[in-house]
């Protein structure tokens, strides 16, 4: 290249495309990566078409690309996740397809192989648990607080373009040059800029410091809101239960990215300007890195799966017809798991050679965690105890949790000791451990949000067939997936490991592909779940908004609720403040007078800094400096220029309040109350009868 | 959560007295406390690895051959000051002393701000002349990973301080403006306490233990 | 819902039981649950132990949780107790809190005297004479150094039984992770640093070793055989490897170091008179170890034609 083409394209050329690794070396690796940036592509252009088609680009950026509402971005979010989660997936099933193909070197090459598993750990970890866990945050949170919208709207949409950027960076890598080979966790020195000089672990890099920002930014977000905004009357002791692990994990977010930032921008300074924080020689010490990681990693879990508590605690309570049991307890068991993870990182690295006395502190610290963590599961089963149990399809996924996460509880508190840690470390047990908590743990608690929330936010409750095969697929599937690995690891196979040797591992992966391929049948169910649903809305309609007898305040108000979520602010004398209302007469009162309504105006800067961001990383990715720059000082620009907007919010005048929500109250008012036992029939149009035969 | 009147921001007298207001401007500033104590684990973790770094010197020159004990006296005085004027802009706001005196702090603000900073880089360029670039050794990556990510925040803070004058002249000093005033003194205050930070454990303990 | 579920703890029970039932397999595998030393015995005891412990807080959730789904699901004329409002049980807290608390003590007392008895650092098994051996991790090999005996090998590791095998390990590349699964944990490897791993062997035996760190497309190739022998035979195999060993020379090491798998290393530097599958070498330089961890002490930056691991080592030669 000559030098004007090296400024101006910096190192990208036309080899950075997987087409022209296929005509020169044409072989099976070469098509399966060529295929996976076909299905994106073609993807990306049928979405396009769609949205051109049907002209919904200006629906499209007024109602959602602009919006600042936390309902809406809520939305986007999880959009984004489930996207991000079908390529995890995908990958998944490549993975175990390659690992199956038994013991000989299957149909990937090393290196792709391990393009995949450092994709599908970030994928799964920061582009979908993350945006998971964060939109229904967003869409749950400040309903269940009584509030009209996050503290800082705006900053919640930047929060999203940047996280949303971050994931598209991981896109980009499947169609131009190649994803970083470093695993998720990306240790160096193998990452650093002497042993892997490629773009690869500059496009980890980037990706995770740039929606690590937005991630931050929502994490501040979220503690001020529950801190600051919540509903008059409501205490702290009176929060759904939801909201107690927000605020845990907005406090793991807030505390523990950093570390995370820390660790990727040094090892970028180490790769771009020949600093010496992990390298080899001159000094450098790549146990400062694994210390950095993990201080993030482990909270990272955490602030993860509190929130997926929060979803089954509020799934158990209402679908048993009962009070939460224990909810002081939860609340001292969840701050205790969040005070205790930070306390646990170096259980990641039992094996780096600390002294006896320091494995066995941190052994004993992690084992802690078991405590609150028991209890939280006892609780949830004394919730259901004496409960009038309906299996709908959250329930099930709840009840699928139970089970499964105790076996993941089970390994983990195994882990937490050195000596056996000493011999499953890096093998597939740990991989069938950090699964076992998450898909469980995590997962169905998405899918059960999914399906517990859906009719609040669209209008129409879900196909519940469908959503029973989606569960009986998903706990199958993982089991398939799963189990086998425990006992490949115990046999001592590492993972990563592209190929094997030990015929006894045959039968063993085998197994795990057969379940891949079943988790891969519970996506596709969930998306024609999604597609049934849609087709047959009319049926399912729940416009008075309370479809399951809910207990908290995100069922007072209608679904899809207003912009302004609640006409007048509710004033909360109780925990599962709208179960007492109803119970006492006080819910779907006409109130006594209404107030104008301040809402944040539609911004694009959200849009723009995405897009903007994405093309900064990706100048950085290649060393286009000077479009780097320029995109900096871009981004600098339309902050400050955002800065000198006064007017930024509209007013809904208290009339047209009061229109609307009288309209609802009459539309309340004649429609039928229906008892439980008419949950799923046509009949449910979301006003719920309190159906207490044979309570004591 | 009630709002009654008495519950005005401490540090600033916002206009008129409307709850909706109040909750805003305290909401605002809350979630800024919430962000610096985010930001503060960024700096807490860098000093954590500049003091892991301290010895890996590879025989690249070291605090004694590097730190200019008299600069950073002048840095630090500079920047200390600048706090104090900061707090008397803030000051001239509060019991209305006049928007003269309110420029004139910020300005002298900016300038010692400034100060600091041009200072800064000289010190960062003596010491490159003595070979004490961050490609040298670990130590002064660590370094030069800790002490301008401070300057950084500085240049940023000033930066911020240029907006806000200009904001001033343009909006007027309506309540947001002064609720972002308010919020630029935390930043100032929070840099100058990583300031007493690096002086303290980059610089005196670089001398004591490199 | 008017008709209940098979709950899903029956894939739940059926598919591990299926897998256990499987497990005969492993006696051929190389296992910690096949112990052939006393570390991995103590640690598969140990796994026992804490399974066997944590089932007490697991089996009641198992049990229990399809139990109370049966009963108090809702159905029509349900004979079960209804309490929308109960939500506490001073007794019931009390012991969903005190049971995990009591295992948990009583899994700590066990985790702290486990972690110290079998610290890899502490030389607390074998009872014959320690052999010292000093371990380096290469792309895609495991070199090991007998400084005592003057030999280093590639491929198999030689160790009499009973004794002592004090291992001291490094890397000359990126970060590594060794184990030898049957005799005991594994322990990272990194450049410029060493750290130590004591193992011992009860029986004579093979036994396979790897590294468990991704590092490139070598990884899964990078194993080795663990050989346990009766003292007089491991005599014989020091002599053979010490008579038909090559010199590792700066040359020959570089060779080694570069970023091969064991076939083509083998095919660069073995000869007839060794294995298919090991490289012996004479030690010229007792000191080698100490020269690789130093490597990264040096007061210049290390080219990366001289830092093995990387694509450009060995492509130009150094001063």
């Amino acid at each position: 290249m000559s030098a004007f083409e090296t400024t101006l394209f910096g190192r990208l050329s036309w080899d950075a495309l997987p087409l022209a690794a296929l005509l020169k070396n044409p072989g099976t690796n070469e098509i399966v990566a060529n295929a996976a940036g076909a299905i994106l592509v073609l993807g990306a252009a049928v979405v396009l078409f769609v949205l051109s088609y049907f002209r919904l680009w200006g629906v499209l950026w007024r109602d959602w690309l602009t919006s600042t509402d936390h309902k809406k971005l809520g939305i986007m979010y999880i959009v984004f996740a489930l996207v991000m989660l079908a390529r995890g997936v995908l990958e998944g099933v490549v993975m175990r397809a390659q690992q199956a193909a038994g013991p000989g070197d299957g149909f990937l090459e090393a290196g792709h192989f391990a393009q995949l598993f450092s994709t599908h750990g970030t994928i799964m970890i920061f582009f979908v648990a993350v945006p998971f866990v964060v939109g229904f945050i967003n869409f749950i949170m400040p309903l269940q607080i009584g509030a009209r919208d996050v503290a800082f709207p705006v900053m919640n949409q930047i929060s999203l373009g940047l996280t949303v950027s971050g994931g598209m960076m991981l896109m980009v890598s499947l169609v131009v040059g190649e994803f970083s080979t470093g695993g998720w966790t990306a240790y160096p020195p193998y990452t650093g800029a002497a042993f892997n000089p490629g773009v690869g672990p500059d496009y980890w890099i980037w990706a995770i410091v740039v929606s690590g920002i937005g991630t931050t930014l929502s994490g501040i977000n979220f503690a001020v809101t529950i801190y600051k905004m919540r509903a008059p009357g409501m205490g702290f002791m009176r929060l759904p239960m939801f909201c107690w692990t927000v605020i845990c994990s907005s406090i793991l977010i807030i505390f523990a990215m950093p570390p995370l930032g820390v660790a990727a921008l040094l090892l970028a300074a180490d790769r771009y300007l020949d600093f010496h924080f992990f390298t080899n020689d001159l000094g450098g010490n790549m146990m400062n890195y694994a210390n950095l990681f993990w201080l993030f990693g482990h909270p990272e879990v955490y602030l993860l799966v509190l929130p997926a508590y929060g979803i089954y605690s509020e799934v158990f309570a209402t679908f048993s017809a009962k009070k939460l049991y224990g909810y002081v307890s939860l609340v001292i068991a969840t701050m205790s798991i969040a005070v205790l993870s930070f306390t646990v990182w170096l259980h990641h690295f039992f094996t780096m050679g600390q002294s006896a006395l320091i494995n066995a502190v941190f052994g004993v610290a992690t084992m802690l965690i078991a405590i609150p963590t028991g209890v939280k599961v006892y609780d949830w089963m004394a919730t259901m105890y004496r409960g009038r149990i309906r299996l709908s399809v959250p329930m099930l996924y709840g009840i699928g949790f139970l089970i499964l996460f105790v076996i993941g509880g089970l390994s983990g508190v195994i882990l937490a000791n050195p000596t056996i840690d000493f011999q499953v470390h890096n093998t597939l047990f740990l991989v069938a451990h950090f699964h076992n908590v998450l898909l469980p743990g995590v997962l169905f608690a998405m899918l059960a949000g999914v399906n517990y929330w859906f009719p609040k936010a669209f209008g129409f409750r879900l196909n519940e067939r469908w959503g029973r095969i989606s569960v009986a697929l998903w706990v199958v599937g993982f089991l398939f997936t799963f189990m086998p690995l425990y006992f490949v690891g115990l046999m001592g196979m590492p993972r990563r490991s592209f190929n094997w040797e030990d015929p006894s591992f045959q039968p063993y992966m085998i197994a795990a592909v057969i379940g891949a391929l079943i988790i891969l049948c519970g996506l596709l169910s969930v998306l024609v779940q999604l597609y049934v649903s849609i087709r047959d809305r009319a049926q399912n309609r729940v416009p008075v908004g309370d479809p399951w007898d809910g207990r908290t305040l995100e069922w007072s108000i209608p679904a899809p609720p207003p912009a302004y979520n609640f006409a007048v602010l509710p004033q909360v004398r109780d925990r599962d403040a709208f179960a007492e209302a109803k119970e006492s007469g006080t819910a779907y009162l006409k109130p006594t007078g209404y107030d104008d309504i301040e809402l944040p105006k539609n911004t694009s800067i959200g849009f723009l800094l995405c897009v903007l961001s994405g093309v900064w990383m990706f100048a950085l990715v290649w060393w286009i400096w000077w479009l780097a720059l320029g995109v900096t000082v871009a981004m600098l620009l339309i902050v400050i220029v955002w800065t000198f907007a006064t007017e930024t919010e509209v007013v809904i005048p208290a009339a047209q309040v009061k229109a609307e929500h009288e309209a609802w109250l009459a539309l309340v008012a004649r429609t039928p109350a229906v008892d439980r036992d008419d949950e799923a029939a046509p009949a449910n149009l979301g006003y719920a009868r309190p159906d207490m035969e044979g309570a004591t | 959560m009630s709002h009654s009147d008495h519950q005005t921001y401490p540090g600033i007298n916002l206009g008129d007295i409307d709850p909706r207001h109040q909750q805003r401007v305290e909401t605002a500033q809350f979630g800024f406390w919430v962000f610096i104590m985010s930001d503060l684990v960024y700096f807490g973790l860098m000093f954590a690895i500049y003091i892991t770094m301290i010895d890996a010197q590879a025989g690249g020159p070291g605090p004694h051959e590097l730190f200019d004990l008299r600069s950073l006296f002048a840095q630090t005085v500079l920047l200390l000051t600048s706090s104090m004027t900061v707090g008397l802009a803030s000051l001239a706001l509060k019991y209305h002393l006049g928007l003269g005196r309110v420029y004139l702090w910020l300005v002298a603000t900016l300038l010692l701000g400034l100060g600091f900073l041009t200072l800064e880089i000289m010190d960062f360029m003596n010491m490159a002349a003595k070979g004490g670039v961050p490609q040298r050794s670990g130590f002064l990556s660590a370094f030069y990973g800790l002490v301008p990510l401070h300057g950084l925040h500085v240049a940023t803070g000033c930066l911020w301080l240029v907006i806000l004058m200009i904001q001033m002249r343009v909006i007027g000093v309506t309540d947001q403006i002064k609720s972002r005033l308010m919020r630029f003194g935390l930043f100032w205050h929070f840099l100058d306490l990583i300031w007493i930070g690096i002086f303290t454990i980059v610089y005196f303990g670089g001398l004591a233990y490199g | 819902m008017k008709s209940a579920r098979p709950s899903a703890a029956l894939p739940v029970l059926v598919v591990p039981a299926l897998l256990l039932a499987a497990m005969p397999a492993l006696a051929d595998s190389n296992s910690f649950l096949d112990p052939q030393g006393p570390v991995a015995l103590a640690q598969k005891e140990h796994l026992i132990r804490a399974t066997a412990l944590i089932m007490i807080a697991v089996i009641p959730v198992l049990l229990l949780v399809p139990l109370i789904v049966w009963r108090y699901r809702r159905r029509k004329n349900s004979s079960a107790a209804y309490r929308p409002k109960w939500d506490f049980s001073p007794l019931l807290e009390t012991t969903m809190w005190a049971v995990p608390v009591l295992i948990v003590a009583i899994l700590s007392v066990y985790l702290w005297k486990a972690t110290h008895r079998l610290d890899p650092y502490a030389a607390n098994f074998g009872t014959d004479p320690a052999v010292e051996v000093q371990v380096v991790g290469l792309d895609w090999k495991w070199l090991f150094i007998y400084p005592e005996l003057g030999i280093a090998t590639v491929g198999e590791m030689g160790m009499p039984v009973d004794s002592q095998v004090a291992m001291e390990l490094t890397t000359d590349t990126v970060m590594q992770s060794f184990l030898i699964a049957a005799l005991g944990g594994q322990i990272y490897a990194m450049p410029g640093m060493t750290t130590q791993l004591h193992l011992a062997a009860s029986e004579p035996g093979r036994m396979q070793g790897e590294n468990t760190q991704y590092n490139g497309r070598g990884f899964t190739g990078q194993k080795f055989d663990a050989v346990a022998m009766q003292a007089d035979d491991f005599q014989n195999w020091v002599d053979t490897v010490r008579s038909t060993g090559r010199v590792l020379d700066d040359a020959t090491y570089r060779i080694l170091a570069q970023r091969t798998d064991r076939a083509e290393v083998q095919q660069a530097l073995g000869t007839a008179d060794m294995p298919d599958n090991a490289l012996y070498f004479t030690l010229p330089d007792a000191q080698l170890f100490d020269k690789i961890v130093h490597r990264y002490h040096g007061d210049t930056a290390l080219p990366r034609a001289d830092q093995p691991g990387t694509t450009s080592y060995g492509q130009e030669t150094s001063q």
